[in-house]
């Protein structure tokens, strides 16, 4: 089998054909921060806490959707990176009502994982504090739009897992949301099959099961890499 | 400040510490006061000259280190935060609501003051209910509440909600020890 060889970190590492630099980096013991990413799921890019600098390039480009190339020389863990990694995350929680103390994922959060990985004491950027609704229309799960960071797993985990597609976003830049069907209550939507992937899958305290209050809500986000390697391999099929 | 060096076989001076309640839970200096019987050990050390569990009116000066307990929600706190400032060394956002505004702030997206009160003493009351008309007895709400860096320069943050007794102590023993830095150098002639 063919072998792409690159450095990262100073390292010559090997990868996989088709692998990204986020899966080279893990696959050797590397680890790179990532929000949107979630084993089992494609991944989009859209967190930007991956970002990494290849050399050549001036850009910064997203580990999770880059692939390994020959010869690439990558760094994951530059000072600019970091510092930019913070700045996402202190976006992050500026951007909508996180609070964390009285949210039902506190403690089981991977957006407060991150903010605590890299050291984030305080948020520089103003709070924008917008007014952003709660839907509990739905008989099991409910959903808190202010603690969504719109990383799309939810849509992802419905659509390729579940092939329901319930969850999509509607809105653009600083409103854009998820919705279930047409922008229709979630307990109204038809297309929804109650499986629960979506909330498994949510990094926050965005998606929920009803009934949890503070720091109850604990996702098995493992069960979407579970589902979907079971899927592939046809671990079902008799 | 000015007659600290004059002699050098006169006692070392003990720090002077605050604590500080602005609009928060008081759950902050629950947790201070959870540090049970090293309270005894933190007397030895230093005097605490301004706190809610101490009888002091007016903010001293000339304050070695503050610990500021919530958000920063109205003009008397406002007016106290910048003069703790002023009259304070080591400034430390003291807890959740310090740092983010945190619970005290769930009241931003209702918009102003004025929402704020109509959803408190109108939407969530049973029978009639009215926002109160005599605005003087209590201190006039800003438009938003605010983190305290928002407002002020600030040296430390001490995250939590509340912060736990161990980390308040560490953070204590931290500031107070160390005579060889910060402190050292300014009363060394």
């Amino acid at each position: 089998m063919k072998v792409t060889t690159l450095t990262i970190n100073g390292e010559l590492v090997s990868a996989s054909p088709g692998t990204t630099l986020l899966e080279a980096a893990r696959e050797n013991g590397l680890d790179i921060p990532t929000l949107c990413a979630i084993e089992g799921l494609s991944t989009v890019g859209a967190c930007r806490l991956c970002l990494v600098e290849i050399e050549g390039s001036s850009r910064l480009q997203p580990s999770c959707v880059t692939a390994a190339e020959e010869g690439m020389e990558v760094r994951t863990d530059s000072d600019r990176l970091q510092r930019y990694r913070r700045m996402a995350l202190e976006l992050f929680f500026a951007e909508r009502n996180h609070v964390c103390p009285v949210c039902v994922a506190n403690g089981h959060c991977e957006l407060q994982d991150r903010a605590r990985d890299v050291g984030m004491d305080h948020v520089r950027v103003p709070y924008r504090h917008p007014d952003l609704s709660v839907d509990i229309t739905h008989e099991r799960f409910g959903l808190d739009h202010n603690r969504c960071i719109l990383c799309t797993r939810c849509v992802r985990a419905c659509d390729e897992l579940e092939g329901a597609h319930t969850w999509d976003l509607a809105g653009r830049g600083r409103n854009t949301h998820v919705i279930t069907d047409l922008n229709e209550p979630w307990g109204e939507a038809l297309s929804c099959t109650s499986c629960g992937k979506c909330v498994e899958a949510c990094p926050t305290g965005a998606i929920f099961h009803k009934g949890s209050t503070v720091a109850e809500m604990e996702h098995r986000r493992d069960r979407i890499r579970f589902i979907a390697q079971a899927r592939g391999k046809k671990e079902w099929t008799p | 400040m000015s007659a600290k060096s004059k002699n050098r076989t006169a006692p070392k001076p003990r720090p002077r510490i605050a604590t500080v309640w602005l609009a928060g839970c008081s759950g902050c200096h629950m947790s201070f006061l959870d540090l049970d019987e090293w309270l005894f050990e933190l007397a030895e050390l230093a005097d605490v000259v301004y706190s809610p569990v101490a009888d002091v009116k007016e903010y001293p000066e000339n304050v070695d280190a503050v610990l500021i307990e919530g958000a920063v929600a109205n003009l008397d706190n406002l007016e106290l935060l910048k003069k703790v400032r002023a009259r304070t060394r080591l400034v430390v956002a003291f807890g959740d609501c310090a740092i983010t505004g945190n619970v005290t702030s769930l009241r931003n997206p209702l918009g102003g003051p004025d929402s704020a009160l109509h959803r408190a003493y109108v939407e969530e009351v049973d029978g009639n209910g009215s926002p109160p008309s005599d605005r003087t007895t209590v201190p006039e709400l800003l438009p938003k509440v605010l983190p305290l860096h928002q407002v002020i320069k600030i040296d430390a943050f001490l995250r939590g909600c509340p912060p736990s007794p161990a980390a308040i102590r560490e953070l204590l023993e931290q500031t107070l020890s160390p005579p060889s830095k910060s402190r050292s150098k300014k009363d060394t002639p």
